[in-house]
């Protein structure tokens, strides 16, 4: 027993020695190019820990609980912002980001909007939530004519009725959810007005029966193996969906669409948590994710655009020349963001998304 | 002074691993969220002494078991949750019975292997065992496809993110914690006693229900128990295997934690789910052991 005792105690002090050399990353499940973990490692000597989640709220639960011991995560905008406010991370120290001139001011200009002269994080990728389709069986389902670039495709209970037979998966995030019910009826989708929220229930309740699955990762494997035919998803992971397909040449087709009445813009924003144990191997990560090369090969990979404006040079030819990564300059007005809510209503938020996904 | 001692290491270990445990949850369940790390408010803050104590024992309330008293969401789920777990239960008795019986009455030198056959899977992370569940019973996995290839089924079963998924998980994951008491109380049992019933007129059938069974009984409530108690708490089945349909109260339990960050209602949660599996089973204890006393 004693020496028991002993194995752990030096165990657990060469792990605090240890841990001057680690960095750990929380980022987005399917988010990433793994040789690039690998290259950093060789790069700079520092063991990576890479862990992953699929959802901004389980990030945001870990963070607020504090002492997540992670050093870089990567929560998405209207998230970040409320993470802020509950003062979760640190100021980034920018003369350790000699990269940062390589990011593009577009980008850099939007995300201004939650991060004010984005003291905190950096943009890693940014995309659109919209709609994955299984072209051949919704083609089979609804006819060669159906609603494929519309809303109506998901949330007209006729055709959802019809696809519920090839399975639809919706995501599991209310801050996505609710603003697309909005624009489906026609109202602001980033309204903070609980009456106007509250019409989007009908909406929902009418097409949540045929609904099988609220997730926000399955729907990438659920696609790409023909499982379900329809998913309401993020841009790269659909078309993630679209490769992972192909390359089984199971002729399953998967084709993403930003619905015509508007999509939603998101952003992924690389952080340092204030209690972060290595902020200064953090910096290095979020410095070497800036180098030009490295975030081409992370979009190449991934299927997102990033915000880096001196990597575009190095992005294949599909990445940057797909109007699905990087819109043209219609599909561009045609984005809307959203902004967070404040306590009150988010209760009622997720209450209503709750009631939504369980039919109670 | 031994015997205290003896008496006290249980103690401490109920103090420390439930007691406590329970207390901090049960704090939580009684502050607000908030936009904070923690995410709750008041926290207690022993540095300004007994005034910070007072100040935090006002600020609390009840207010979060009000609010789940007045929304339908949770009594259905507690309601549906109960459900879920005694038909399981019920099943994996049905299931388990006969294994344990077959394994009691088999040869003593196949024991042994029989055991291992229960035990084996064990080996394997139940996180990967309920994955593969997902790859047998999909649309296109291999189950639709055997069916579709035996010519059983023209077009794929929907099993997969259904309600029956999240019964074939429970069921299979849990039938050994129901086979190994049954077993364990059918192998001491007399074999002379059966055949006293049959000389004194029983046909087997009728032995086997007046005899094994009762005699069997310890062995089955032990099982039940460890079947139904972490089943109604399930989460990991019901969120793997189940669909936008199962409503169980350990999925309810997760989404208000991670999805609402809802500390102080999720804690509510707990301790209610805590309260519903408790008492009966305190209740269930002390009834077990009037009437054991009374056969004494």
């Amino acid at each position: 027993m004693k020496r028991l005792i002993l194995t752990t105690a030096t165990v657990l002090a060469l792990g605090t020695v240890a841990s001057a050399e680690e960095v750990r990353v929380y980022n987005w499940s399917d988010y990433i190019d793994e040789n690039l973990l690998a290259k950093f490692e060789q790069e700079t000597g520092i063991a990576l820990i890479y862990d992953v989640f699929d959802s901004n709220e389980v990030l945001e639960t870990k963070l607020l609980a504090g002492g997540s011991g992670y050093d870089v995560v990567v929560p998405s905008g209207t998230f970040l912002q409320r993470q802020i406010t509950a003062g979760a991370f640190q100021k980034l120290d920018k003369s350790k980001l000699p990269n940062l001139e390589n990011m593009w001011d577009v980008i850099v200009d939007r995300t201004e909007q939650y991060d004010p002269g984005n003291e905190y994080s950096i943009n890693y990728m940014w995309g659109t939530t919209g709609i994955g389709i299984n072209v051949g069986k919704v083609a089979e389902v609804l006819g060669e004519d159906a609603p494929t670039n519309s809303l109506d495709l998901v949330f007209d209970p006729e055709n959802m009725e019809k696809l519920s037979a090839c399975g639809v998966h919706f995501l599991d995030a209310s801050a996505e959810m609710i603003p697309m019910a909005l624009k489906y009826i026609g109202e602001d989708p980033d309204s903070h007005d609980p009456e106007v929220i509250a019409k989007t229930e009908a909406v929902l309740m009418a097409v949540r029966p045929y609904v099988q699955k609220f997730h926000s990762s399955e729907y990438i494997n659920g696609l790409a193996n023909g499982d379900i035919c329809v998913a309401i998803g993020w841009s790269g992971d659909v078309l993630q969906a679209r490769d992972r397909a192909a390359e089984a040449g199971s002729g399953v087709e998967i084709a993403y669409f930003a619905p015509r009445e508007g999509a939603q813009m998101w952003f992924d924003q690389m952080a340092i948590p204030v209690d972060a144990p290595n902020p200064d191997g953090a910096h290095k990560f979020l410095n070497f994710m800036m180098d030009p090369e490295n975030a081409a090969a992370a979009s190449n990979y991934v299927y997102y655009a990033n915000g880096n404006k001196a990597s575009q040079q190095y992005l294949a030819e599909d990445v940057i020349g797909d109007p699905a990564i990087y819109p043209d300059a219609e599909t561009l007005a045609n984005l809307y963001t959203t902004t967070p809510y404040p306590a009150k209503i988010q209760r009622i938020v997720t209450r209503l998304w709750t009631k939504i996904k369980s039919g109670t | 002074m031994r015997r205290a001692l003896l008496i006290l290491v249980p103690y401490l270990w109920l103090l420390a691993l439930f007691l406590i445990p329970f207390l901090i949850v049960f704090k939580i369940s009684l502050s607000d969220g908030a936009l904070a790390i923690p995410p709750y408010t008041p926290t207690l803050d022993l540095s300004a002494g007994w005034e910070g104590i007072r100040e935090f024992l006002t600020d609390l309330d009840f207010e979060n078991f009000v609010f789940l008293s007045t929304d339908d969401l949770y009594w259905k789920a507690y309601l549906s949750s109960l459900q879920i777990a005694v038909i399981s239960t019920a099943i994996t008795l049905l299931v388990g019975y006969p294994i344990a019986y077959g394994m009691a009455s088999a040869p003593d030198h196949w024991r042994p292997t029989l055991m291992m056959l229960v035990i084996l899977p064990f080996w394997t992370s139940f996180l990967i065992r309920v994955y593969s569940w997902m790859g047998i019973l999909s649309t296109e996995g291999y189950l639709n496809q055997l069916l579709i290839w035996l010519g059983l089924i023209s077009g794929p079963l929907t099993i997969l993110n259904t309600n029956t998924a999240v019964y074939i998980g429970i069921v299979y994951t849990y039938l050994p914690f129901m086979i190994l008491p049954i077993y364990a109380a059918l192998e001491r049992m007399d074999g002379s006693l059966l055949e006293a019933a049959e000389d004194l007129g029983c046909s087997r059938i009728t032995a086997f229900w007046l005899v094994t069974v009762p005699l069997s009984r310890n062995g089955i409530v032990a099982g039940c128990f460890l079947v139904f108690i972490p089943a109604i708490g399930e989460f990991v089945i019901p969120s793997l295997l189940g669909g936008s349909r199962t409503l169980m109260i350990g999925k309810v339990l997760w989404e208000e934690f991670f999805n609402n960050r809802d500390w102080p209602v999720a804690s509510a949660v707990a301790v209610i789910l805590l309260l519903i599996l408790i008492v009966p089973i305190i209740l269930f204890q002390r009834n077990e052991q009037k009437s054991r006393e009374a056969e004494e």
